[in-house]
């Protein structure tokens, strides 16, 4: 019953749609729409929390009569589709309530409003799909929804720009999901999952489908190479719409991934767990150094979302790892990681990019280097702000340690692996991780201080005014959810359980009843972790301290002028900026990888004009892999245009041609 | 009963290395100076000056925000938490479970996250150089040290300190090369992070050569007494560390009579002292490199580290 009230809620939003387009000019519009989003999202938040709770993942189904007439529309929800529904609607719960105040400021609502709803349903239908026809309709659903809302501020060139490289390779993605999909369904046809999962492919077959999947899921994900769309695509979306995508549609594509390659694909071989971790590996430290070279704050966060999604697949290579050598505790612990943290990526990164809408609205700047001295201008939006700066850097006591600490500690399983390729492999993805991780420290020191702490560069940074109460609401609720997740861990690892056990077969042992809440994964004297424990621990000595020298020391303040070093600058432009912030790190990494060149031109003595210094970067991955096949087909296209102007016997006889090869192939063909 | 002469015990150990951290310091800089054929300060020095520090008012720069008010207590709750999580002189105290060798050290990486804030909260340009090389510095030490975290959590089997330090005095450890690799990374991590000869000068003001000094540049009073503390208890801690993983001789174990405790403290103790004296000598014998080669030195530490992984990885199944 679970799927068809599900259902509803998905319908009611598919209705919400065309009222949007009604209602689009209207005055009350957005706060109709978004306010009808948050009560929908939130019941169907409810629905899959009910069903991971309450009925401990109970698989529920329903087939529709639409579609394909001999197949029919197949929904389901079951463990691993509620957990997902949980993230899809907390998400989409927090962006409309984000909206009903960031959406007044809207310019164009009538271009945003009816797409909204809509990809709101198209992401829910993904995750409830049973079938490869509702799942590829509703996934390439979502891709034309958020694309629509891509390009929502058509008139900025950038935009359009992105929505183009967005939807061609949106579509690429989709086709080889179809591939995917054709090969897994065999000759016979068989689409719906639950045929797929009875015959399992064999060895090269599923090999095939493993990398169409890591192509056609990994390039929603934004996994390197495929991630060029992405940090065009979703800063150029409104802000609760980037969060949605950044925070949610990620996550979908890691779905249609866990759900196709643990669900249905059958038992892995080790391999694929090779191909997995690599992937994810690079991809976690691409993501941040990429992010550590922008200075655009929206464009910063889509980075990270790339590095955030390669954690993940190092918990998911690991998870198929430890399943394909029979080693089920492991793999359930490190498939628990890897889930944990899409759920916890998805919290701090929609908060981090409200926070950036929230600036973007009071300043109408992105740019970091035209920012700055927020946090006295917008005290409590830094303040969430910086909840979601720890969080993301996978800082005690907040919540990403934690998913990274599981992480950790499935690597450190890992050398009862038996095969030899992943005993050299894991230890470098181990120091991948480790290495992305202090590089999200030192990137997210920069996005929170350039922003928002030194002096105001310009003067809309001076005059920027606290956001409004709807969008502090959501930000405070989603900083409070990542303290919540970061000391009480227990709990939400024991929420994963039944997905786990659908998937690999057994689940981590009970945390709930542990000893002081802490979190235990194989035995207490391997390793344990207490967040609120720590946590107190460092309220309390904080408060110790402070109280401790106030009262038997000096509490006596005075305000004076800055002393650096006996040389301060009243100009604003001498303090650092997000550039010169990351100039160490760029020399120490940017020569690789980047082939970064720092060219200074310094003028003759006497001469009048201004010395410079220009930084510049190469994008290795585009040059290689998107330059040359978007120059090929300006080559092709170019050459090909000369067949708009045949005659029309030529046109016939071109027709002729083809109809005699067709002829040809036919007759050769065994 | 019990639990409450745990509860003692965890308090002992939070007010020891508190009250031993600025000796440390002192003792360092004391051996530094009869090095150089100098008289030094007193010992007791570090805790002249912070008394003195701490009874001074505080000058906040016009710009500062409530951050960087509150930042100093952040840093230094952050510190000492994970200074007092590390076994000292007895094993298995009531809390060390709380929080393994990896949350301590990413209880040390928030430290350093809200200090580095801090250097960009005035919005100077000594500020800003200070935490630009600071995170330059930490996103290599920090790997490095995690390497070195997995090479001795797969040697013992466990990622807590007390298993580990337990571990390394049972007989089934040998000698084993990986250990050799952590011990020598975990030095280098330790002089990085610690900002000491040849990474960061503690004693400079001159501007060029500065990083955690051009952090604090505008800090002062109290405040400054808590930068200083915490830093000093970071010295501590690395000492500790090292000690209780790799010369764990005469930690008292958790049910031991006061007479092994005593000996305990009396080991760890000497231990502070052979280590202060080690980086003293270690100090005076070598110059400070330019903030480029930097990442060379900890660019080895963390190889170090992934070597002495691959290294157990590898030979578990010869």
């Amino acid at each position: 019953m679970m799927v068809v009230y599900a259902l509803y809620g998905v319908a009611a939003l598919l209705v919400l749609a065309p009222l949007a387009i009604a209602l689009g000019r209207s005055p009350r519009g957005s706060a109709v729409i978004y306010g009808a989003s948050l009560i929908v999202t939130l019941t169907l938040g409810m629905i899959a929390l009910l069903n991971l709770f309450e009925y401990s993942g109970r698989v529920s189904v329903v087939s529709l009569p639409l579609g394909l007439p001999w197949l029919g529309a197949h929904f389901r929800i079951d463990a691993l589709a509620a957990f997902f529904l949980v993230v899809v609607n907390l998400g989409g719960a927090a962006a409309s309530l984000f909206a009903l105040g960031y959406g007044q400021h809207e310019d164009s609502p009538q271009r945003v409003l009816p797409f909204y709803p809509a990809y709101l349903a198209a992401m829910n239908l993904v995750v409830m799909a049973d079938d490869a026809f509702s799942f590829l309709v509703s996934w390439e659903f979502m891709s034309l929804t958020s694309w629509a809302l891509v390009i929502a501020h058509h008139r900025i060139k950038e935009n359009l720009q992105a929505g183009y490289v967005y939807l061609l390779m949106a579509s690429f993605g989709t086709l080889a999901l179809l591939l995917a999909f054709g090969l897994l369904a065999g000759s016979d046809g068989n689409y719906a999952f639950d045929a797929i999962r009875a015959t399992h492919a064999n060895g090269g077959l599923a090999a095939l489908v493993l990398i169409l999947v890591l192509i056609g899921a990994g390039s929603k994900a934004g996994v390197v190479p495929l991630h060029a769309w992405l940090p065009l695509a979703h800063p150029a979306a409104p802000s609760h719409v980037s969060a949605l995508m950044s925070g949610v549609m990620t996550k979908v594509a890691v779905y249609g991934f866990v759900r196709i390659v643990f669900d249905l694909l059958g038992p892995p071989d080790w391999w694929w767990s090779m191909v997995v971790l690599g992937v994810g590996g690079i991809t976690a430290v691409m993501g941040v150094l990429y992010a550590l070279m922008q200075h655009d704050l929206k464009r910063l966060l889509a980075y990270h979302t790339v590095e955030n999604i390669g954690i993940i697949y190092i918990g998911l290579g690991l998870a198929l790892a430890f399943k394909a050598h029979n080693m089920p505790l492991a793999a359930a612990l490190a498939l628990t990681a890897g889930l944990l943290h899409v759920f916890n990526h998805s919290v701090f990164k929609s908060l981090l990019f409200f926070g950036a809408g929230s600036v973007l609205n009071a300043t109408g700047e992105r740019d970091m280097e035209h920012l700055g001295g927020l946090i006295h201008r917008m005290p409590q939006t830094a303040f969430v702000f910086l909840v979601g700066c720890v969080a993301i850097s996978a800082l005690p006591p907040l919540n990403g340690f934690v998913s990274e600490w599981l992480t950790f500690q499935a690597i450190l399983l890992s050398p009862q692996l038996p095969s030899w390729g992943l005993k050299f492999l894991v230890p470098a993805v181990g120091a991948l991780l480790a290495l992305s991780a202090a590089l999200a420290a030192a990137c997210f020191v920069k996005a929170f201080g350039v922003t928002f702490l030194g002096r105001a560069s310009t003067p809309a940074a001076q005059a920027a005014k606290e956001t409004d109460t709807n969008s502090l609401a959501a930000m405070f609720f989603l900083a409070a959810l990542c303290l919540v997740a970061g000391i009480l861990p227990g709990f939400f690892i024991d929420a994963l359980a039944p997905v786990t056990r659908s998937l690999v077969g057994i689940s981590m042992p009970h945390q709930a009843g542990v000893e002081w809440l802490s979190i235990v994964p194989i035995a207490e004297s391997r390793s344990s972790y207490n967040g609120l424990l720590v946590f107190i621990f460092i309220v309390f000595s904080g408060t110790l301290a402070a109280s401790a020298i106030h009262r038997l020391a000096s509490d006596k303040l005075r305000r004076g002028p800055a002393w650096d070093c006996g040389y301060p600058d009243p100009n604003p432009a001498t303090q650092y900026t997000a550039s010169s912030f990351a100039q160490p790190i760029r020399r120490v990494y940017g020569t690789s990888v980047f082939r970064a060149r720092e060219i200074g031109e310094m003028p003759a003595p006497g001469s009048i004009l201004p010395a410079r210094l220009t930084v510049k970067l190469r994008d290795l991955i585009w040059d290689a892999a998107y330059a040359p096949v978007a120059d090929g087909i300006g080559y092709a296209s170019e050459k090909l245009n000369s067949l708009q102007f045949l005659t029309i016997r030529q046109y016939l006889s071109l027709v002729f041609a083809a109809l005699v090869l067709l002829l040809l192939v036919l007759a050769i063909w065994p | 009963m019990a639990v409450i002469r745990e509860f003692v015990f965890q308090g002992a150990e939070m007010l020891l290395v508190l009250l031993l951290s600025p000796l440390l310091t002192g003792f360092v800089r004391k051996m530094k100076a009869r090095l150089l054929q100098r008289q030094g300060p007193p010992l007791l020095q570090p805790y002249r000056d912070l008394i003195r520090l701490m009874r001074k008012e505080v000058v906040l720069a016009d710009g500062a925000s409530w951050l960087f008010r509150v930042n100093p207590y952040i840093i230094f709750a952050g510190t000492w938490v994970a200074a007092s999580l590390v076994p000292t002189f007895r094993s298995g105290l009531l809390f060390s479970w709380s929080a393994d060798l990896i949350a301590i050290i990413a209880l040390l990486g928030s430290a350093r996250f809200f200090l580095a804030l801090a250097g960009l909260d005035v919005g100077t340009s000594f500020g800003g150089i200070g935490s630009s090389r600071e995170v330059m510095i930490a996103s290599l030490a920090e790997p490095a040290m995690l390497m070195i975290m997995f090479t001795l959590a797969l040697i013992a089997g466990s990622t807590q300190l007390s298993t580990m330090a337990a571990f390394m005095l049972s007989s089934e450890v040998g000698l084993r090369v990986s250990l050799g690799l952590a011990l020598l990374a975990l030095i280098m991590v330790a002089i990085a992070e610690n900002a000491r000869i040849p990474i960061d000068n503690p004693a400079t003001h001159l501007e060029l050569t500065m990083v955690h000094e051009a952090m604090v540049l505008e800090y002062s009073g109290r405040h400054l007494a808590l930068i200083d503390l915490t830093s000093e208890l970071k010295l501590l801690l690395y000492v500790s560390v090292i000690g209780c993983v790799f010369t764990p001789w005469g930690i008292a174990a958790p049910d031991s009579s006061p007479l092994a405790l005593a000996v305990g403290f009396a080991s760890y103790v000497g231990k502070l002292a052979v280590g202060g004296m080690l980086l003293a000598l270690f100090e005076t014998a070598i110059a400070k490199m330019r903030v480029f080669r930097v990442p060379a030195f900890l660019g080895a530490a963390l190889m170090l580290g992934l070597l002495g992984t691959l290294l157990l990885f590898v030979s578990r199944s010869l």
